[in-house]
């Protein structure tokens, strides 16, 4: 292509990147993986393009690919991916060095890790910069302190002597931008950047990013499998599954009228806050990409699934100019699209006080002997004065960012360590002083089941073995009982019975998950606790899992301590809510009456820091300021002090504000308590009140 | 730098030497033969026998001995040797200084030629030359050093390649070619499994940073890879490197007891081998217990370079 | 990525483990070499052509070749018959050296990592204080102390070897003791005995098996090195330690008689490390090397 061809194309073609039928391969000990097939999309500049898909849909792969860092083992057997006019497969390496970092920009997730841990945030900046850019000196130390400032790092000179461990993980994170804005680049790849991080935190970031997309007329691709992220920021969204494009459009578009069943799935079965919606789980699980069955990708767990789905080559097709679903009975599909139902509310008639915290205190890290004799060492205080009971039959919600002592609480309960002070009493017994065979009671009665489903089952062991375990302790049940009892709970988990002999590892986490929610169920509990139970898996797995839960629940009448950090899934499920910030409860309620006015300061920015996937929603969300206060030294007074938008005063500083009653249900069983020095009607404002009126 | 951290290793330094000199004592007095006997030898008769034991202060009670043994320790008074009655502690400082030369430049040849071995074959991994490289260290780890040294000895003492001396050891003082004709056997000799071992462990800490997400930023910020190599991945790779160089301080203090006796040269290692064949105890005490006390200060050492060079350990939080 | 492999490594099952072992090439090296010589050494006088202790006056110093397949010492003993014999002290003490370090250090291990705090605080400090005493110096003190018969022979260098087999359990069993499932197992009211053999040990057993395979050959090294010095077992149980020792007196007239079991040392403990690497790579692959 001659200079002025290339003039001629690229004034009328603003295409930053185009990447057109690209595939991936990855060569495995048993074959091939066929990570990336046919995909395409372009960029313009200013435009921010969200690419969205759950794990295994090749969404990192295709950022890698980009900016061309694949594994030893990849291949790329076809497509190309042309950047500014250039194709950048054909680049030779030193071309390739001189785009990255330069123009294009590739900001990785999980940003503890990916800083270098023994170099200054300032000098890992900087080197970006003097290695693309002629300066040096004053005028790079200048320009890094601009782009911290730019992703609204506060005292950038200070910050950029730091090291990465020295900041949390908000700020590493747009630390990390920064380093990837230092040469303003073309294109800003980021890879899922609000992963891990808390909802307030999260909250922040994405206006970040929306900011940032104002100042420069960068394009951005954003990936993420956090939908309601790409609601809020991106202008075009691609939808990825199994690595094929599902459907691309406009973000408007794509969220109100989808064409593909893929993202109508997805989108009924993402829990949304306040919309009392019963979620519809997607069927079965994403293929494994060994081999690629003939037809469409999605048709095993398509509600719209027809013979010729089955076969041939699908292509993409486009219901209107710019939007282009890869189904072909999208028609269909949207003339009677998938949706989520309205759930009905549960009706709970709460019994007696099963478990019960009274005035509990778990401090971790006391230091040893010396530690405490040289200096005044302070504990991690995690739970610091926490009232809390759980009746029959009902479901207590327990929410919080990371590190404000919800797990520990929840820990503490079922004894699994010793509250430092105060006393956990199992139907009214301190279960300090139950007997052995109280005790047994009270294991067999109260189980958990954790986060991480993979870590949570023994690798070394048999799912039957798993689920038999808890019958050979607690019931008297033979080796037959016990063996058709095994198959009774797979069945009511939904998993094969074929399953019985294989070890953990041979499991997707959501039957993982499941056959850790049958070892629960085994010996019939009254109690389990769910810590995060859904927070690893896809969303198109959680729902399912979820509904599981709720089945279940009414089918033991068992009640549950649920402790989430995802608002979305607490109001799914529970009927009481606790909301605790650095080791304290600072509201308490039914649901409903958490998720209306009055609320906590703290709680009013929880709930207005989730970002809803509806693009259209108005932006009236409240920000907390700077990061959750260390644990191990508790501001004084009210602990959310520091950072809470209402304060009014000394008095917030200095006394600690009492759990007090604001509301009382006709029973008189259910009370509404909030711990804050507000009146009534400060706190009943409503949740889209500007920030400045409050 | 955290002076309570300090404090607190420095402590448990100490503490470590006490029991091992404790140890030691307990254990030197379950030699079978008493002292007495051992230096008259086949002259003894009962008389004789108490006589010594008496000058010796044998027959005080176990625990005053004891106290006495522990306070000679940390104020280097091992006694006298049974055996040619010099003060221990004169006998051990010209050797320990031979001994400590010895390891010294051991030490030298292992950080020069290991650690760059090591880091090419890391960044060269799985080509030849990483495979050449992890073939000589798997030759190097198993290879004793009794076994090295005598090999040595034999291929480079006499016939045509016999450039060196066979034993012996000639001060600085006396010119550095003789100095070094006399040192380079026995410390090479020395070095071998050292010298493997560090290479090792080099590639495989190497081979884990250059996997790790920041170096990835640093390849994706364009560095060339040269650059990502002496910018990112050599600090972090080599921090374990510190450690390791440490506890072969100790494998070398072990095992210049078999490299120098099989080359003649005068140092501790000799010394202990000749008091162990004498039962020489005070000897052998103070042979053991002072290269212990180098290596604790070798790992002490370690400990804060490590926490100088690596800005994530907040001393005193662990 | 998305080529994650999904399987747990770290941890294994059989029989899926065996096949996985053996296709690869460093357990392959190893095992071809290793299992030859464990079983000569194991039949030991059986097959050695001339009785080992018998001297041939009129041979002394016999060349390799000939009558004798590797030649003869300064007393006229038959090398290759010498060397298989002394093979099986040698390997005896490398084995048994290691299962008294790993009866000692996996328990210690393990409880250190799964009770914590003041337990773990005394048994690593112990630890410590054991591994600031130079391996070799360690050795020697124990058998100056006790009598050097093959027993306290590889009683010394097994406990010389317990903190290094404690401390690799207690970083794997401090890893695995706050996993979710050992959690349930508690929450379930298991017993420590069950939780620390039932639900951890196999869990960590990849590591252990990595670290006690590279333990027998650091066990050899040490144990033909203490013999060297004359603390080994000694005569008649001459292992290749005692025959370097002795053939370093005789090294002019007779290098062969050095050379050979030089040369046995090296490839038996060679073949064990290539071996312990191997298992390092498809058992543990994050682990890092041992220590020595």
């Amino acid at each position: 292509m001659s200079a002025q061809e290339t003039q001629i194309r690229s004034d009328q073609d603003e295409t930053l990147l185009s990447v057109d039928n690209l595939s991936v391969e990855f060569a495995v000990s048993d074959g091939r993986i066929q990570a990336l097939r046919d995909v395409s999309l372009s960029i313009e500049s200013g435009e921010t393009l969200g690419i969205a898909g759950e794990s295994g849909s090749g969404k990192s792969t295709l950022a890698y690919a980009i900016v061309r860092y694949l594994d030893n083992n990849a291949h790329v057997p076809e497509g190309s991916i042309e950047f500014k006019g250039r194709d950048l497969l054909e680049m030779l390496p030193a071309e390739l060095r001189s785009v990255r970092g330069k123009q294009i920009a590739h900001v990785a997730q999980n940003a503890s890790r990916a800083l270098n841990p023994s170099m200054r945030i300032g000098k890992q900046i900087r080197e970006t910069i003097e290695l693309h850019q002629d300066v040096s000196g004053e005028e790079a130390q200048n320009r890094v302190h601009e782009v911290l400032d730019q992703v609204n790092i506060p005292d950038p000179l200070e910050v950029a002597k730091r090291y990465p461990n020295e900041l949390s993980g908000g700020q590493q994170q747009r630390a990390l931008i920064a380093t990837g804005l230092a040469c303003d680049p073309d294109l800003l790849i980021l890879d899922e950047p609000t992963t891990g991080l808390d909802v307030t935190t999260q909250a922040k970031l994405l206006d970040l990013i929306e900011e940032l997309k104002g100042e420069s007329d960068a394009g951005i691709l954003l990936i993420t499998h956090n939908l309601s992220a790409i609601a809020q920021i991106a202008d075009r969204v691609n939808i990825l599954y199994a690595g094929e494009m599902m459907e691309k459009g406009p973000v408007d578009e794509v969220f109100t009228e989808p064409a593909n069943p893929y993202t109508q799935a997805l989108l009924a079965t993402t829990p949304e806050i306040d919309s009392q919606k019963d979620l519809r789980a997607i069927p079965g699980q994403i293929p494994e990409l060994g081999s690629i069955p003939d037809g469409c990708i999605f048709a095993d767990r398509c509600a719209f699934v027809t013979e010729e789905c089955r076969s041939g080559q699908i292509d993409m097709e486009s219901p209107t100019p710019g939007h282009q679903t890869r189904c072909q009975r999208w028609e269909t599909a949207v003339e009677d699209p998938i949706k989520s139902g309205t759930k009905t509310a549960r009706t709970s008639s709460p019994g007696d006080v099963i478990l019960e915290a009274d005035d509990v205190h778990k401090h971790y890290d006391e230091g040893g002997f010396v530690q405490n004799l040289v200096r005044d060492h302070k504990p991690v205080q995690a739970v610091q004065g926490v009232n809390l009971q759980i009746r029959e039959g009902e479901t207590v919600g327990l929410v919080g960012e990371s590190g404000c002592g919800k797990s520990t609480l929840g820990r503490t309960f079922l004894r699994l360590h010793d509250p430092t002070s105060g006393s956990i009493k199992y139907r009214g017994t301190d279960i300090a002083s139950l007997s052995k065979s109280e005790m047994k009671e009270f294991r067999s009665e109260c189980q958990i089941i954790f986060q991480d489903p993979d870590a949570s089952l023994n690798p070394r062991k048999t799912v039957k073995r798993i689920i038999a375990r808890p019958m050979e302790m607690f019931t008297d049940l033979d080796e037959d009982e016990r063996n058709a009892r095994v198959d009774e709970l797979l069945d009511q988990v939904n998993l094969s019975g074929d399953l019985k002999t294989k070890f953990p590892h041979a499991l997707s986490g959501g039957q993982q998950q499941r056959v850790a929610i049958a070892r629960a169920f085994a010996a019939n509990p009254s109690l389990v606790v769910l810590d995060e139970p859904v927070s690893s898996l896809d969303v198109s797995v959680q729902a399912s899992i979820l509904n599981l839960l709720d089945d279940l629940r009414d089918e033991y009448n068992t009640s549950y301590l649920l402790i989430s950090h995802d608002m979305g899934v607490i109001e799914n499920i529970c009927d009481r809510l606790a909301v605790m910030y650095l080791g304290n409860v600072i509201e308490e309620g039914p649901l409903t009456e958490v998720f209306t006015p009055p609320y906590h300061p703290y709680t009013r920015s929880l709930l207005s820091s989730i970002p809803s996937l509806d693009p259209h929603e108005d932006d009236t969300r409240i920000r907390l300021e700077g990061d959750v206060p260390s644990a191990r030294d508790p501001p004084s007074g009210c602990s959310f002090h520091t950072r809470c938008p209402q304060k009014i005063g000394d008095v917030c500083e200095t006394d600690e504000p009492k759990l007090e009653t604001v509301e009382q249900t006709s029973n008189g069983q259910q009370t509404h308590c909030i711990a804050c020095h507000l009146d009534d009607p400060e706190m009943s404002k409503p949740l889209d009140e500007p920030a400045e009126n409050l | 730098m955290n002076y309570l951290y300090l404090g607190k290793r420095l402590v448990i330094a100490f503490l470590s030497l006490l029991v091992v000199s404790s140890v030691v004592f307990a254990m030197t007095m379950a030699l079978p033969g008493s002292a007495a006997e051992i230096i008259l030898g086949t002259q003894q008769t009962e008389q004789s026998v108490q006589q010594v034991r008496e000058e010796m202060g044998l027959d005080r009670p176990l625990s005053e001995r004891y106290v006495d043994f522990v306070i000679g320790v940390f104020t280097l008074d091992f006694g006298d040797s049974l055996i040619s009655d010099q003060p221990v502690t004169e006998m051990l400082i010209p050797r320990l200084i031979r001994t400590l030369q010895l390891a010294v430049v051991a030490m030298l040849l292992s950080i020069v030629l290991a650690i760059p071995m090591g880091v090419i074959a890391a960044a060269k991994r799985d080509t030849l030359s990483d495979t050449a490289i992890t073939n000589v260290s798997y030759v190097g780890v198993s290879l004793p050093s009794f076994v090295s040294a005598s090999l040595l000895l034999l291929f480079f003492t006499t016939g045509p390649l016999g450039i060196f001396p066979s034993g012996g050891y000639e001060p600085l003082s006396e010119g550095f070619i003789p100095w070094v004709r006399h040192l380079a056997l026995p410390a090479i000799a020395l070095n071998f499994v050292v010298f493997a071992y560090v290479l090792r462990q080099t590639r495989s800490s190497m081979i884990e940073t250059l996997e790790s997400d920041y170096i990835r930023t640093a390849r994706l910020k364009g560095l060339a890879e040269r650059s990502v190599l002496a910018r990112h991945a050599l600090r972090n790779g080599l921090l374990p490197t510190v450690t390791v160089l440490a506890i072969n301080f100790g494998w070398m203090m072990g095992s210049v007891v078999i490299v120098e006796e099989i080359f003649s040269y005068p140092g501790m290692g000799r010394l202990i081998v000749q008091a162990i064949a004498e039962r020489d105890l005070p000897v052998i005490q103070a042979g053991i217990l002072v290269p212990t006390a180098a290596f604790v200060f070798a790992n002490l050492l370690a400990d804060v370079v490590y926490t100088v060079l690596d800005p994530r350990i907040e001393l005193g939080e662990k | 990525m998305s080529t994650e492999d999904t399987t747990t490594v770290g941890s294994f099952q059989l029989p899926s483990i065996v096949p996985r072992l053996l296709s690869n090439r460093k357990i392959l090296v190893g095992l071809t070499v290793l299992l030859p010589i464990i079983v000569i050494t194991a039949l030991g006088e059986s097959i050695t052509p001339y009785d080992p202790l018998q001297t041939h006056v009129a041979d002394k110093y016999a060349a390799p070749g000939g009558q004798y397949l590797l030649g003869t010492d300064n007393l006229g003993r038959d090398i290759l018959s010498r060397l298989i014999t002394g093979g099986q002290s040698s390997l005896l003490l490398g084995f048994g050296a290691t299962a008294v370090s790993m009866s000692a250090g996996v328990p210690i291990g393990l409880s250190a990592g799964y009770l914590k705090g003041r337990v773990d605080e005394v048994l690593m400090r112990l630890m410590d204080i054991m591994m600031s005493v130079p391996v070799l110096l360690l050795g020697i003190l124990i058998l100056v102390a006790l009598s050097s018969n093959i027993v306290n022979v590889i009683l010394a260098i097994g406990i010389v070897y317990v903190p290094r087999i404690a401390r690799v359990t207690r970083s794997a069993t401090l890893a695995v003791s706050e996993e979710p499932y050992v959690m349930a197992a508690k929450a379930r009211g298991e017993s420590t005995s069950h939780i620390l053999f039932k639900e951890i040990m196999p869990n960590v057993m990849a590591p252990i098996v990595v670290e006690g395979s590279i333990r027998v050959g650091y066990a050899i090294m040490i144990g033909t090195s203490l013999s060297f010095l004359g603390l080994g077992a000694g005569p008649p149980h001459a292992d290749w330690g005692y025959m370097i020792a002795t053939a370093r007196l005789h090294i002019y007239q007779t290098p062969w008689f050095l050379l050979w079991p030089s040369l046995a040392l090296l490839v038996t403990i060679m073949a064990i490390n290539i071996l312990g690497d191997g298992l390092r790579d498809v058992l543990d692959p994050r682990a890092m090397e041992g220590e020595l």
